[in-house]
């Protein structure tokens, strides 16, 4: 398959990878009433695009790029607070690697799958899928990038009612910052051999990880997450 | 005139300083701890600050077996320079086997068109004991915010236990939006790393109405709480920290 194809496929909201029983903390978000329109969905995505998808974008890079899963996954968990959230990306991280070994078979993710029963971080995952498909780092930085506001944009169109259209033109908008984030964790996991998994960014967002852990006590829930 | 100042703070065993060493707004003053074996220094910045342009370092060593806690005597105002430079304060912690160390500094607060970069760096033993308090105020009374980058990277026996990097104000893309801040205007964090108490995780706890007390991958617990100034903060942090520390350690390990 050529590359391009590839990576569409693995940004499309229906690989079959779990991504659409989660709304990246947009349900919990319009629960506490702070996102209750078009104008929070952007500021939220775009928050969440700088936060936990720069985190995600670079984590990605740098296992595309061939960096130890075993240390990203660790600096992956530091980077995640919250049991809720971790355990989350894990859980995530386990149904992409059962779609992605199903839909590039590669021997490397096959061992990856054995050594780490448990599972790994999803972005973690992504950037391996993505090398098994013959993308690149910046390929999988983009789709990680990607995927943490398509996911709560999507979801806000469920929870919300909101027009599909309003959605879709502010995923438009984001276009620019989502390159700004590629590149900037695609020069982060440049820097992993020398400096280490350190070099990788760690911009958290509270909310997130508050609101993840309420929602996580909470029954009624549309999305797990 | 931009400052450039160092401070560096050595605790040993039996509550000596073999080193204690600062200047301007770093300065140190050694204070009465409460219990016996332990050391206490509290920062007396000399003037306010930083401005824009200044560079600070704190690096602060507790040996094995020591302990120490460090306190400032006031909250520390970031103001903007005259160039709208960014001002700097890096701080290293080092903690060894067997050592403690309470590290409770007052908030910084970030006064609006002010530009500072902090970042914390703390580096434990595998048997050490860390308390770490820290509190941000978003501007003043009725002021905006100014630009605030912090980063807080833990490390325990070589391997990242806690890496958060919160970027605010002007300029920092979607931080007052529900993803991040959400209109508060005060965030602080409590981390305890107790390795003989926390062989079991704390329980997730939600102690406020944005406020999360939750296990770290590791021996520790992290409250990361929310607030909307910061009096508000400080309330609730001291709560949640009493119940995070009540049992903890207060004796150093003998190595």
């Amino acid at each position: 398959m050529p590359a391009a194809a590839a990576l569409l496929l693995l940004a499309d909201g229906r690989f079959p990878a779990g991504a659409h029983a989660h709304s990246g903390g947009a349900e919990a978000a319009v629960h506490a009433g702070r996102l209750t329109g078009p104008a929070d969905l952007a500021a939220f995505c775009l928050g969440r695009l700088h936060t936990t998808g720069l985190v995600a974008a670079a984590l990605a890079a740098a296992a595309c790029a061939g960096h130890d899963p075993r240390r990203l996954d660790e600096a992956a968990d530091a980077r995640t607070p919250v049991p809720a959230l971790r355990d989350t990306a894990r859980r995530l991280g386990r149904q992409l690697l059962r779609a992605a070994r199903a839909t590039w078979p590669d021997p490397a993710l096959d061992a990856l799958a054995a050594r780490h029963p448990g599972g790994l971080h999803q972005p973690v995952v992504l950037g391996l899928a993505a090398r098994a498909a013959g993308l690149t780092p910046a390929d999988a930085a983009l789709a990680a990038a990607y995927e943490s506001v398509s996911g709560p944009a999507t979801a806000v169109v469920r929870l919300l009612g909101l027009d599909p259209f309003d959605a879709t033109a502010l995923l438009a908008r984001l276009a620019p910052d989502l390159d700004t984030v590629t590149r900037r964790a695609v020069t982060a996991a440049d820097a992993v051999p020398e400096q280490g998994t350190d070099a990788l960014p760690a911009a958290s967002a509270p909310l997130l990880d508050i609101a993840a852990e309420q929602h996580a006590a909470r029954s009624g829930r549309l999305f797990a997450s | 005139m931009t400052v450039t100042a160092r401070a560096r703070i050595t605790a040993a065993p039996g509550g000596r300083l073999p080193l204690l060493a600062g200047e301007g707004p770093l300065a140190l003053r050694r204070t009465r701890a409460r219990e016996p074996g332990w050391a206490q220094v509290t920062t007396v910045g000399a003037m306010s600050g930083p401005l824009g342009g200044d560079r600070l370092r704190l690096t602060v060593t507790v040996l094995p077996g020591a302990a120490l806690r460090v306190t400032s005597a006031a909250a520390m105002v970031a103001l903007p320079g005259r160039d709208g430079a960014q001002a700097r304060y890096d701080t290293v912690l080092t903690v060894g086997e067997g050592g403690v160390l309470h590290w409770l500094p007052e908030p910084v607060i970030s006064a609006a068109g002010s530009a500072l970069r902090m970042t914390t760096r703390v580096e434990l033993a595998a048997g050490a004991h860390l308390v770490l308090r820290e509190q941000l105020v978003l501007g003043r009374a009725d002021e905006p915010t100014g630009r605030l980058t912090t980063r807080l990277t833990v490390r325990r026996a070589g391997r990242p236990l806690l890496d958060q990097e919160l970027d605010i104000g002007p300029g920092a893309p979607g931080w007052d939006a529900g993803a991040v801040l959400g209109g508060h205007r005060a965030v602080g964090q409590v981390l305890v790393v107790d390795p003989e108490r926390m062989n079991e995780p704390v329980a997730v706890a939600l102690p406020g109405p944005a406020a999360v007390l939750a296990p770290l991958p590791g021996p520790g617990a992290l409250a990361t709480v929310l607030a909307p100034d910061g009096l508000a903060l400080s309330r609730q942090l001291t709560g949640i920290a009493e119940r995070m520390t009540s049992g903890a350690r207060r004796e150093p390990v003998a190595v």
